[in-house]
């Protein structure tokens, strides 16, 4: 028994050191290494798999780069954060010290972004966040840079739109609680919509859930006595599907207004006839161009999965071609010198835009209103900064 | 608070509580007979859900042909867990079965990720259960209203299944004791398998109901759930099946009462539950309706 124990130990070892030995032989080809740090499992997991969408549609298009006349098989690491800020944590530091990757791109969802972004920051690898839209993403934090709008913009332009167009008074916030994007998201959109109306009092309620609720009848039905002209729900696309279902089903009839979380084919499938005439706002839509790749990518992306693209995945198609570029300027693999030509990021064409990062590594972007109509996410117009 | 918006909060209440009932019945029946916490009860509820679905959609059954064909699955399921990871552990402390009960828990979670996808799915709509009825200023989701009844038929179905039947004086005497119930010519086995079916026959139909209130499926779906209900029958006294209701009902009620009355607390709602589980195990460990057993050692 002894004998046997020893010889499974030594197997082992032996293992261990021809499985490093491999490891290492592997970086060093002409490989360079993207990780992909998105949540595929848990609340956000339809998020996390339109990027993924994006970054291997890239991939598929563009799988190579040239450094110093060398080229470079461009590899995809990809690493689930399980929708969850502990795990997210756990997956960035996979990513750092066991897939060594020299660029990382992700994830959907701020907070998770948050969770990961020390770990990205001691490790000293520049990481491209896609859609998470807090700005204390990047704030404070050199090696986060994103390509998508920020916040307090995004919660200005659902405040105006609220205030113009559906010519709202007073509103009540459903927030969820435990996520960074919503409760941030919330808190712009409140005080834009308070100096818009002149009004202090013009938010009647902020009121609160979890993530991964399932019932918000209790909620809901002090919204109901409340009687708001407009309900402002940022959050993630399962919980707030339900929330406006269970709404409609209370009686309430005010509209509902939310944020690029939303745009996705499950807040449709989940909320079916209830979330029609749900107005959100959004990164891109497949029919205003804005660079002569947001065709490219539409028409591709078409080819590939067989269905319009839909939601962030462009934004994971940008990502991947930031990084690209960034290496190609940088005309190194090194993640230090990626991570300055990433800083220098000026009028980059992405699919979803021109990308110019200031220096907190945020792009300015325009936004994209949509509304939902028979089924689908419909263009309603876009907003300019 | 107005009165309506009293009722309207009331019948939320009720409605969560009667669906926590439902799945606490099937938690509570398991371990009355085995002693055992069935940690993958709100997976096994969880599969039931993802049952129903397919039945539904790919393979287009009627919606009431695939409840039963998935409940029936899931039932199976439940008898071939059993066989799987408890029944070989049977003469082990009970602490290693716990423990294989988690690990099957966590398996069945991971390999619904793997084979159902991470992304959520959502039922389609049933018309009879999917429809808002307006009494007075109160709303009401049609489902919310079969619920109790349904919750009411298994408590008595159960109780006259355990109380009445001569495969309950079986259940009865294994709970009792095991060795003794063998030597009385008891098929140990079929009785642990049996009462493994109707547990999971009844987690299988929480699923259903549930995903026929919140329409919206996904892998882990089953563990706060299962967590709420495992606390509803700790309440209630663990083992005990009308405990196990009048636990479901309270953790509902008080659920929906903290976010009515206390709306700033509502980020601890689920926090609040398991407080309730902490103050119930110091203050009165059997439960409200359960009662002390003395454990021969």
């Amino acid at each position: 028994m002894k004998k046997a124990i020893l010889v499974i130990v030594a197997i082992m070892l032996v293992a261990s050191i021809v499985g490093c030995s491999k490891a290492e032989t592997k970086t060093d080809a002409n490989v360079v290494k993207f990780g992909v740090f998105e949540p595929l499992t848990g609340a956000n997991a339809a998020g996390g798999a339109e990027e993924l969408d994006g970054v291997r549609l890239a991939q598929e298009l563009y799988p190579t780069v040239t450094v110093g006349g060398k080229e470079y098989k461009i590899e995809l690491a990809i690493a689930d954060n399980k929708s969850d800020k502990v795990e997210a944590a756990n997956a960035g530091q996979r990513l750092v010290d066991s897939d060594k990757v020299q660029v990382v791109l992700g994830s959907w969802g701020s907070g998770l972004s948050m969770a990961a972004g020390p770990v990205f920051k001691d490790a000293k690898i520049p990481a491209i966040g896609l859609s998470c839209t807090n700005p204390l993403v990047t704030k404070d934090n050199p090696f986060y840079f994103r390509v998508c709008f920020l916040d307090p913009f995004q919660g200005t332009v659902m405040a105006n739109y609220a205030f113009k167009d559906v010519k709202a008074r007073k509103a009540v916030i459903i927030r969820e609680v435990s996520n960074d994007y919503s409760v941030g998201l919330a808190k712009f959109f409140a005080d834009s919509f308070k100096s818009l109306t002149g009004d202090q009092g013009a938010i009647l309620a902020e009121l609160n859930y979890n993530t991964n609720d399932q019932d918000f009848s209790a909620q809901l039905t002090q919204v109901k006595s409340l009687k708001p002209d407009v309900i402002f729900a940022p959050g993630n696309y399962t919980e707030s599907a339900l929330i406006i279902k269970q709404a409609r089903e209370l009686g309430i009839t005010a509209p509902f207004l939310g944020g690029d979380t939303w745009e996705i084919a499950e807040f449709i499938n989940v909320g079916k006839q209830a979330v029609e005439g749900a107005v959100m706002s959004a990164f891109f839509d497949n029919d205003a161009p804005l660079t002569p790749l947001s065709k490219v990518f539409v028409e591709s992306y078409q080819k590939k999965y067989g269905k319009l693209p839909s939601g962030t995945a462009v934004l994971g198609f940008d990502g991947y071609l930031l990084a690209i570029d960034a290496i190609k300027r940088a005309d190194s693999v090194d993640p230090l010198k990626i991570r300055d030509a990433i800083a220098a990021t000026k009028d980059f064409a992405g699919a979803a835009g021109y990308v110019t990062l200031d220096a907190n590594g945020d792009p300015i972007k325009s936004a994209v209103i949509k509304e939902v109509k028979g089924g689908k996410f419909v263009f309603k117009t876009t907003v300019a900064p | 608070m107005e009165l309506s918006t009293f009722f309207q909060q009331l019948t939320n209440a009720l409605s969560l509580g009667s669906l926590y009932a439902l799945i606490a019945i099937g938690y509570t029946m398991v371990y009355g007979i085995l002693r055992l916490i069935n940690f993958a009860h709100g997976d096994v509820f969880m599969l039931g859900a993802y049952f129903a679905f397919y039945a539904a959609t790919s393979l287009a059954m009627p919606w009431w042909v695939a409840f039963i064909v998935a409940i029936g699955l899931t039932a199976i399921f439940g008898m071939g867990l059993e066989r799987v990871a408890y029944r070989p552990l049977r003469d082990s402390p009970k602490i290693s079965v716990m423990i294989s009960a988690i690990g099957a828990s966590f398996l069945i979670e991971n390999v619904g990720i793997v084979v159902f996808g991470g992304r959520p799915k959502s039922f389609p709509s049933i018309p009879l259960f999917d429809t808002v009825l307006h009494l007075g200023p109160v709303s009401v989701l049609s489902v919310s209203l079969f619920i109790p009844v349904i919750t009411a038929a298994i408590l008595v179905a159960l109780l006259w299944i355990v109380n009445g039947t001569k495969t309950g004086l079986a259940m009865r005497a294994v709970s009792t004791d095991l060795d003794a119930a063998r030597l009385m010519a008891i098929d140990v086995n079929r009785t642990i398998s049996l009462t493994f079916g109707i547990g999971s026959l009844l987690a299988g139909l929480g699923g259903i109901m549930w995903t026929m209130k919140y329409p919206q499926l996904n892998p882990l779906m089953g563990v706060m759930p299962g967590l709420k209900c495992f606390i509803a029958a700790v309440i209630g006294g663990i083992g005990n099946i009308p405990g196990a209701v009048l636990g479901g009902f309270l953790l509902g009620v008080l659920e929906i009462m903290i976010v009515a009355f206390l709306p700033e607390l509502t980020g601890y709602r689920d926090a609040f539950a398991f407080v309730l589980l902490i103050v119930v195990l110091l203050v009165k460990p059997s439960g409200l309706l359960g009662k002390h057993q003395a454990v021969k050692v």
